[in-house]
């Protein structure tokens, strides 16, 4: 229905569509209300109180978030009873929270705190409940931090853990005081079901749910003149730091970026684009030997569809959740991985630097990340593969540490080997670009031409809606892939976890025809990561994939099979795709994990 | 006694497994076993294709739904302010010394476990106890003595 | 105390042994739905449990729903303090609940009713359900689709609450839902849903067997029809009567108090506390009189003499609410915490009396603010306890 209404928002007449909240409306005209449960991404909550309003005839306050316009509604969002209603409620918070800022992760960042800044509640007149409480800790995680004690049990991160990511490993327990934000059996949240994803951080408006950071520890490694740093940076990295540094959403800060590892001390600045590039080598070669060997052999142990496996929150989910669909995922590494495994290996030796004295960093949008160079398996190089996980938001902190003023830095490039690139590793930052880039690459290889779409742009496969479907029809294919002639490749991309289970479920159920899948744990892909600044909403995240295509359309390569670095690595140390020096270093194997 | 797995299995064939029929297969393994371990809850998000985190959420809503071990009896002690007032607190100091059993603690046999409750809609009688799902009313230490000998004998 | 000349006005029917119920639900179902609504509205019957929306209404206004089902909900979540009514209602008479129920069920459209049951009073389940299966026996032979379930509650106070209660029967946390939308068109399972208190279920079968105007001539204007009372506390005879609506609280202690009665909390612990020099003043029922306070109740009368702590009754209260609060949202959560530690603060002298004040204020933002009717209703028994025995409460 698009029939409109008639409010009054503090005397101002409007007209809104019917249906709007008086939040929404407000929002319109321009007027602020103040939220904390309230979030764009996810279903309205309206426990927190702080957006009351009055409206005229009625005898209590609305709550903005919730209530929605009425024909003839007069609606006051800042009568005295609606302000001393709010200051309260803004106190009351503050008398539950452990509201030592300056020794707060989010100080400077905390929605908690911008709204007692803004009404000024200078005094602590209630009661200090905070000490009262049995407020624990938990930092087992080697992703997330979560303390009780700076929650305001708003339930943003139970929203999304439930809404986004279908993964539920958050819940509210208990009731009137006691009831808190926790997992099953209030375990640590490493012992539980629980994808490292950080969604639950992007969301969380107060320092309740953090991630763990290793900047000390990476500023350690700097200035130990033993030690050679390598440092990668993830694609959807370059369209969000700017945002963290004040810049505007979706800024391209790609060459400031590198001048300002640079000037951080790394020894080498290099690209995990690079090895964004190498996945889509090896993977779009285990899709096509898939193909091979169902389409052509018919052998019947090869598994299809072929999942994606870049997403390290996604890995985890899929060993919780289907641990029976493990032989579907490419075994391909991450491309953090890769690399991980390449700058101890090849890196080292072309560069001549003992690796034991190589120490590893990563700057990632995902705290999954964190996780995932943490896991056993991940010391194929002899090392550990990757030494330290550092989030977009992380970078930023040491950025601005370092008194740079990031804005007025020149642009630079990535030290060469392992650092050149191409626009398919790009977008491997956008829900979609793995798909995009494996497709620019595998058609080409199979028809020896390029991909019918104009300017290289599948954009049946980009977007934002939570699962799309594309397929390419295969004509005239190389004499080595006759196969796959007339073929109908199908090809599925999902990103948010609640997606995944829906695409899961038809892969499970035999209802899928699928020959691909690209999944993404995060809302956007890795451009909406958990270590991605915060606020994220459904238009910053549209703002950084704008930004993520701008990127792939300005690089002069745009097919990871184009990539120069690529084809030397081959060339000089890996022999051929999915042979045995690929499938030492670049290859992985999964876990089945329990599903409760 | 049904094994958990069995009786989890036949609480959902009784009452369906969509999530509105949660709690009376929680309060049907409570019936049972008296409390709901990691186990029980874990088989429970099962048997219903619910988060383990959900099920435990929704378990710790509710006052009569323990998720800790409990004794063969639940003594449950109104401690609302009719019963509070007529001498809840000389009912309570008569179970501890009677059982030796602290408050919120089970005695080290498993057989009492010993609580208090909000208001048990017995206010004209008070003070009431619960003793699993019996009602006991009016009560006074002589009356609470007898009533908990008999369980003794059990 | 003056005596008063006043007799407290008793009445007789809900628990009266109606044992023609079988031909009142056959009389009253060839009755035409709008009928039965109108026969309810001019009655002026109003909800029983507390809250006191008009009965009629709330069926009028679901029956207009257009949801392709709907549900009749017997709310027997009796869990107000010092309320026990309902449970004796289900247990002497419970055929006249079943009777409403599928009177309403008729009336609105429905073939499924849930009687929500605490499970305090589980031990109530074997007699209710044989109840049920013979009602339901009779509604099967005379052709009339209805049938019957009872849910259990699990302990929570909060599942009273209308939306707490959906939210539980779908197998959640009992966390009151933002209204609007109303039950009466998203309820149970997002369909349009009446909930009525047991009290209420049985009032309507008085009406429907003896006509609206039998029930309207009891009581007085706005408050019509008679009431279950739940008598406790320092009384010599506690227990359940009913009574005309509209007594003055005068009579009622004179007929209930022990001699020394120094206050009456009537409604409950989310009610309000009235102390002897305001029983005079104070009448029981809706509101709508032109002169005194009015207090409507769900049936709750705990009497307290001199010899209490005004103190202690309010500090169980707060303790109350403090854990049965559903926690989720920030004014009752927080608000109950700070209401029930400032008392004790200003009790041990940590606080100054004056912060008392800052408290009750506190409880107007709770009444404006707090999402559901209870941590709306903390304020009643709060306020009307500080302002009464601020003496108490000091040092």
């Amino acid at each position: 229905m698009n029939t409109k209404i008639n409010v009054t928002i503090n005397g101002f007449q409007l007209e809104v569509e019917n249906g709007k909240t008086i939040l929404e409306a407000a929002n319109e005209a321009g007027i602020n209300i103040p939220t904390l449960c309230y979030h764009k991404d996810l279903c309205i909550a309206g426990n927190c109180r702080v957006c009351m309003v009055e409206v005229s005839g009625q005898k209590r306050l609305a709550a903005a978030c919730a209530t929605p316009c009425e024909e003839e509604m007069e609606i006051q969002t800042n009568s005295l009873k609606v302000r001393n209603s709010r200051k309260h409620i803004i106190e009351l918070l503050l008398s539950e929270h452990n509201a030592d800022c300056t020794k707060c992760y989010k100080n400077g960042n905390c929605e908690l705190q911008e709204l007692a800044s803004e009404y000024k509640i200078m005094t602590q007149d209630f009661l200090r409940l905070a000490p009262m409480k049995n407020y624990t800790i938990d930092q087992f995680s080697p992703s997330i931090i979560k303390d009780d004690s700076k929650c305001i049990r708003c339930q943003r991160c139970v929203r999304t853990c439930a809404e986004l990511q279908g993964v539920n490993a958050l819940t509210v327990a208990y009731k009137g005081d006691e009831m808190k934000i926790a997992t099953f059996f209030e375990k640590a949240m490493n012992d539980v079901v629980c994808t490292n994803c950080g969604q639950c951080i992007n969301h969380c408006p107060t320092g309740a749910l953090v991630e763990r950071n290793y900047i000390e520890e990476v500023w350690d490694a700097i200035a130990d003149p033993n030690k050679h740093v390598v440092v990668q940076t993830a694609p959807a990295v370059r369209v969000g730091l700017g945002e963290a540094l004040g810049m505007d959403i979706g800024s391209r800060v790609t060459g400031k970026m590198v001048t300002a590892l640079k000037r951080l001390g790394f020894s080498s600045v290099l690209d995990t684009d690079f090895t964004a590039d190498l996945t889509i080598i090896e993977e779009g070669t285990e899709l096509l030997n898939r193909l091979r060997k169902t389409l052509q052999d018919k052998d019947t142990n090869v598994r299809l569809p072929l999942a994606t496996s870049c997403s390290p929150a996604w890995i985890k989910y899929i060993e919780h959740q289907y641990p029976e669909l493990l032989d579907n995922l490419s075994t391909c590494k991450s491309p953090q991985q890769m690399f991980g495994a390449l700058a101890k290996t090849y890196y080292a030796k072309a560069r001549k630097i003992d690796p034991d004295k190589i120490v590893s960093v990563s700057i990632m949008p995902c705290t999954a990340k964190k996780f995932e160079a943490n896991r056993p398996e991940m010391h194929d190089s002899g090392y550990r593969d990757v030494d330290y996980v550092l989030t977009t938001r992380e970078l930023a902190i040491m950025i601005r540490q370092a008194g740079i003023e990031f804005q007025k830095l020149p642009d630079n490039k990535f030290d060469r080997l392992m650092g050149e690139s191409t626009g398919a590793g790009v977008i491997f930052g956008a829900t979609g670009g793995v798909m995009e880039a494996a497709l620019r690459t595998a058609y080409e290889l199979v028809t020896g031409r390029e991909v019918p779409f104009d300017n290289l742009n599948i954009t049946p496969v980009r977007g934002v809606d939570g699962i799309r479907e594309a397929s390419i029809k295969i004509e005239k294919p190389l004499k080595e892939w006759a196969f796959l002639d007339g073929v109908e490749l199908k090809c599925a991309v999902a990103h948010g976890l609640v997606n995944a289970k829906t695409v899961m479920d038809a892969v499970k159920n035999g209802t899928s025809s699928y020959h691909f899948i690209e999944i993404m744990a995060c809302p956007g892909g890795c451009l909406g990561g958990g270590g991605q600044p915060i606020p994220t909403s459904p238009e910053i995240r549209q703002k950084r994939m704008e930004a993520i295509y701008a990127e792939d359309g300005a690089m002069p390569l745009r097919k990871s099979h184009e990539n120069p670095e690529v084809l030397k690595i081959y060339q000089d140390f890996l022999g051929e795709p999915l042979g045995p020096k690929s499938h030492h270093l670049l290859h992985t194997k999964y876990i089945p994990r329990e599903r409760f | 006694m049904t094994p958990i797995h069995d009786l989890i299995k036949k609480l959902a064939n009784e009452h369906g497994r969509n999530r509105r029929n949660l709690l009376p297969i929680l309060q049907g393994v409570v019936e049972q076993e008296k409390y709901l371990s990691e186990h029980s809850m874990i088989e429970i998000a099962r048997e219903l294709n619910l988060s383990a985190a959900d099920v435990y959420g929704t378990a710790t809503f509710y006052s009569f739904l323990e998720h800790q071990k409990m004794g063969t009896y639940i003594i449950r002690v109104c401690k609302t302010i009719t019963c509070s007032m007529k001498g809840k607190n000389q009912i309570l100091l008569t179970i501890q010394d009677m059982l030796k059993v602290g408050l919120g603690e089970t005695t080290s046999d498993g057989k009492f476990s010993l609580l208090q409750t909000n208001c048990l809609g017995w206010c004209h009688k008070a003070p009431a106890m619960l003793i699993n799902n019996e009602v006991y009313t009016e009560l006074t230490p002589e009356s609470v003595r007898e009533i908990l000998s008999q369980y003794l004998k059990k | 105390m003056v005596a008063s000349s006043y007799q407290l006005k008793r009445a007789d029917f809900i628990f009266k042994n109606d044992n023609d119920w079988e031909r009142i639900l056959d009389k009253t179902l060839k009755r035409p739905p709008q009928e039965l609504i109108n026969e309810l509205m001019s009655s002026e019957l109003k909800g029983r449990g507390g809250a006191g929306f008009p009965t009629g209404l709330k069926w009028k206004l679901t029956a207009e729903d257009p949801s392709d089902e709907k549900f009749v909900i017997c709310n027997a979540d009796e869990g107000e303090p010092g309320t026990f009514k309902d449970r004796e209602i289900l247990s002497k008479v419970p055929y006249k609940v079943l009777m409403a129920m599928a009177v309403c069920g008729y009336v609105i459209g429905s073939s499924k009713g849930y009687i929500y049951l605490r499970g305090e009073y589980k031990f109530l389940v074997p007699e209710l359900n044989k109840a049920i299966q013979e009602f339901e026996y009779y509604c099967k032979e005379v052709g009339h689709d209805f049938s019957i379930q009872i849910f259990l509650g699990s302990g929570a106070y909060i599942c009273g609450e209308e939306t707490a209660l959906f939210e539980s029967m779908e197998g959640k946390r009992g966390e009151p839902r933002n209204k609007p939308p109303y039950p009466t068109s998203n309820g149970y399972l997002g369909k349009a849903t009446v909930v009525n208190n047991v009290e209420t279920l049985a009032h309507t079968f008085t009406i429907f067997k003896y006509g609206a105007k039998k029930f309207y001539d009891l009581g007085v204007q706005y408050s019509r029809g008679s009431k279950l009372f739940s008598v406790s506390g320092d009384t010599p005879k506690p227990g359940i009567y009913e009574l005309e609506l509209g007594m003055s609280l005068q009579d009622f202690v004179h007929e209930f108090g022990d001699g020394d009665t120094k206050a009456v909390q009537v409604g409950g612990a989310s009610g309000f506390l009235v102390p002897r020099k305001r029983f005079d003043k104070t009448t029981i029922g809706y509101r709508g009189k032109l002169t005194g306070i009015s207090l409507p109740t769900g049936g709750s009368m705990m009497l307290y003499n001199s010899s209490r702590s005004m103190y202690n009754v309010l500090d169980n209260y707060l303790e109350f609410f403090r854990e049965e609060s559903c926690g989720q949202c920030t004014p009752c959560r927080v608000g109950c915490q700070q209401l029930h530690s400032g008392i004790k603060a200003v009790k041990r002298g940590e606080k100054p009396a004056q912060y008392l004040d800052k408290l009750l204020k506190l409880t107007e933002t709770m009444q404006l603010t707090a999402k559901c009717g209870l941590g709306q209703s903390v304020a009643n028994s709060f306020s009307s306890i500080v302002e009464n025995f601020r003496e108490e409460m000091i040092y």
